[in-house]
């Protein structure tokens, strides 16, 4: 693979810039952690105030959506983990294809939760749109969907932001791939695990509370 | 040393909208920052007018809140927080640690574009009609009653909050990834450690303003009642997670601030600063305990009596590391060869000031005591004393220290130490006054007010009159020396510090050859020596 061999000024070698850009992420998903720690607490608030009707309203997502779409993003997560590791100058094909399928998912992520949307549209469970829900539980499971359309909805944005990083990289490895690109895929990769982890996250908050007993 | 700097390496416009150069989008963020800076003194002065009578004579009710609205919006996000990071800091951090740049040029770019972004929008929602909620947003006013820009002006808060986000981060990994050889963390300038410690929070603390603001443009545009009480939602929350953000946000104020004093009271005191390494850690106490605190700005909101108590021993915990600084820097002047040059002067207002604006602080940490002084002038006075006379007074200290260094000219003297003695007569005249306004229960944000105020509301206004005339001051000597001042040596204040190793202005990539460094910081005395000045 060919050493990028222009790097700037301010770099005192190519690791030096490469370790640079790794710290940079790092801190990066730091303030990621906290953009995400913000929201589930405010969950975390109403769930306590609201236990039955967070209940009910876990029980009304649509957990089968739910769990493919987490498997569909760990494969994604193990794709990108392997093309950053057999990167080399003999692998830059399969390291596009890798990166390509995990692109893939992560699409297939983001049309079966426009589904999932949907069809909670259709059952009227839209805060501020189009929400029916009759009962004395009907404030939590309000404010429960509303969390889950927040939370969801920036995940499914960073969803977005990462399906470009990878094909961008996928591009860039078929064309002309340098040791900075490899660099910047073991930051795209960083990236791409963290949204990952947060969904774990996301999916048992959302998905799993009160699905033990009806 | 070629005898191309930063400043003649290129005139273009383009050559400055698209530089990646570190020092030259400090200037862009100078010349945006003098911008808003005046935008938010124009709001002071309107409300300071306005209140010289007891009567509302100059601006209805309605006009009265959107101005003070707009005064805080403006002045904290875009002129406080971004102020000495973002112009001082992104100017002299590569230079402090002999680096050539800052580690992320690029981002460093996109960072001030977004900024502008954010401001310009805020500015939209401000000329569009304006905001009537106070800086704060507190629902469920912000969320149901208020008929004003609300949304607007919290998406130009939201987008600049990327920028401080970008800054932040930028910061880190500069200060841990490039720093010259030999250049320990024990040997970094203070002001190095100050900013790092404000970086931390900017980093940890924006996400979560952000998410804030989000769910209240979410709440206000849906109704589905997040802070909606008819609905289930808590509008305490909003101030839980406003102030998470918001009580560290005035260490973001203040820490740089505190650093640059570091700084101007070693370098005029001719003198190593007293107890380093306790000034290093305290900005990372300052930084951690920031956290901790938000509860005091709650405790007549109705939380648990536990919750106020914890939160107010916690403020007090604060005060010690901030007193340590304090402590240090008198200590660093105790028989010290002191020079009463400008940026001494502002550095010693800050010291004054900083400590009458720290210790009524806590007596609003004092729990008994801040029920009675919640929402009066007292606090006002306070909050002021801490932002301005310390923070801005911090500003235009190290403003006129790094000068020779940022424009390679040499500022009047006389003006310069004029200015620094008006702004520091005419500041205490605006808001020591607010003390006793304060501590006889005059309420904030009124436009009207029983007569017997009046003395001191007039003290008051009068008192901005003087500052206002000084802040303008150094609008004109500053920029006449930009231009047509005395030439400045590399070193005009012979100090130790990197930044002060290249030639003023500094070439492109600020060092000629990478610098070595063999010495702990601020050596004055032992083994500085002054070397000779070529004018």
């Amino acid at each position: 693979m060919p050493e990028s061999s222009a790097f700037a000024p301010q770099y005192a070698s190519v690791p030096h810039r490469d370790h640079t850009a790794e710290l940079g992420m790092w801190v990066f998903i730091a303030t990621e952690v906290l953009l995400f720690g913000g929201l589930i607490l405010a969950y975390l608030v109403y769930r306590h105030a609201f236990p039955q009707g967070f209940a009910a309203g876990s029980r009304h997502t649509k957990i089968v959506i739910g769990t493919t779409n987490t498997a569909v993003l760990l494969t994604s997560s193990f794709l990108v983990a392997w093309a950053v590791e057999i990167f080399s100058p003999a692998t830059t094909k399969i390291v596009t294809w890798l990166l390509v399928g995990a692109a893939c998912l992560g699409l297939v992520f983001i049309v079966l939760k426009g589904i999932e949307y949907g069809k909670e549209y259709d059952e009227h469970l839209v805060p501020g749109i189009d929400f029916q829900f009759a009962g004395p539980k009907a404030n939590g499971v309000q404010l429960f969907f509303v969390f889950y359309f927040v939370a969801t909805a920036i995940h499914a944005l960073h969803m977005l932001i990462g399906v470009c990083l990878l094909i961008t990289l996928a591009i860039i490895c078929r064309r002309a791939p340098t040791t900075r690109h490899h660099a910047a895929l073991h930051s795209a990769a960083l990236y791409w695990h963290f949204v990952d982890v947060v969904w774990i996250f996301l999916f048992a908050l959302i998905y799993l509370p009160g699905r033990s007993s009806s | 040393m070629s005898d191309k700097n930063y400043l003649t390496t290129d005139y273009t416009l383009r050559s400055w909208f698209l530089t990646t150069d570190h020092k030259r989008i400090a200037i862009l963020y100078f010349a945006s920052l003098i911008f808003f800076f005046f935008i938010g003194g124009a709001a002071a002065t309107a409300i300071r007018i306005e209140l010289a009578t007891p009567q509302a004579d100059l601006v209805s009710s309605d006009v009265y809140n959107r101005l003070f609205t707009m005064h805080g919006i403006i002045m904290v996000w875009f002129f406080l927080i971004p102020s000495i990071p973002n112009t001082l800091g992104n100017f002299v951090v590569p230079l402090m640690i002999g680096a050539r740049d800052l580690a992320f040029p690029r981002l460093n770019l996109m960072s001030w574009y977004i900024f502008m972004l954010g401001g310009c929008i805020t500015l939209f929602a401000i000329l569009a009609g304006g905001v009537d909620t106070g800086w704060t947003f507190y629902t469920p006013f912000s969320t149901l009653y208020s008929n004003s820009y609300v949304i607007v002006a919290a998406a130009g808060i939201f987008i600049a909050g990327f920028s401080s986000i970008l800054t932040g981060l930028n910061f880190i990994v500069t200060i841990h990834r490039l720093r010259a050889p030999g250049l320990t963390w024990y040997r970094l300038p203070l002001f190095l450690w100050s900013l790092y410690a404000t970086s931390v929070i900017l980093v940890l603390a924006t996400p979560v303003l952000a998410i804030t603001l989000l769910l209240m443009a979410t709440e206000r545009f849906f109704g589905v009642g997040i802070f909606d009480p008819r609905i289930g939602g808590d509008p305490l929350l909003f101030q839980h997670l406003f102030w998470f953000y918001s009580h560290p946000a005035v260490y973001i104020m203040i820490l740089p601030g505190m650093g640059v004093i570091n700084e101007l009271v070693s370098c005029f005191s001719r003198k190593q600063v007293f107890g380093y390494k306790f000034v290093a850690w305290c900005s990372l106490a300052i930084a951690a305990v920031g956290f901790l605190v938000w509860g005091h700005h709650m405790f007549v909101s109705g939380q648990s009596l536990i919750a106020s108590l914890v939160f107010s021993f916690m403020s007090f915990i604060v005060a010690v590391p901030s007193a340590i600084k304090v402590f240090n820097w008198t200590a660093t002047l105790h028989k010290g060869s002191i020079h009463f040059d400008a940026p001494m002067l502002y550095a010693l207002a800050f010291i004054g000031l900083f400590t009458i604006g720290g210790l009524t602080g806590l007596f609003l940490a004092c729990l008994a005591y801040d029920v009675h002084a919640t929402d009066t002038y007292f606090v006002v006075a306070h909050f002021h004393y801490i932002m301005v006379g310390g923070m801005v007074t911090a500003y235009f200290g190290g403003l006129h220290y790094w000068w020779p260094k940022i424009t390679g000219r040499l500022y009047s003297e006389y003006w310069a130490r004029t200015a620094a003695v008006l702004i520091f007569f005419g500041f205490n005249l605006t808001f020591f006054p607010q003390f006793i306004l304060g501590a006889e229960g005059m309420p904030r944000r009124y436009h009207v007010y029983p007569p017997e105020f009046q003395v001191w509301n007039v003290l008051s206004s009068g008192g901005a009159a003087i500052l206002a005339v000084a802040y303008l001051m150094p609008l004109f000597y500053l920029g006449y020396s930009a231009f047509f001042g005395r030439r400045a040596p590399a070193n005009p204040w012979n100090a130790p510090g990197l930044e002060w190793q290249t030639s003023s202005p500094p070439p492109e990539f600020n060092f000629a050859s990478q610098p070595v460094v063999t010495r702990a910081p601020y050596q004055y005395n032992e083994h500085f020596q002054a070397e000779p000045q070529n004018a």
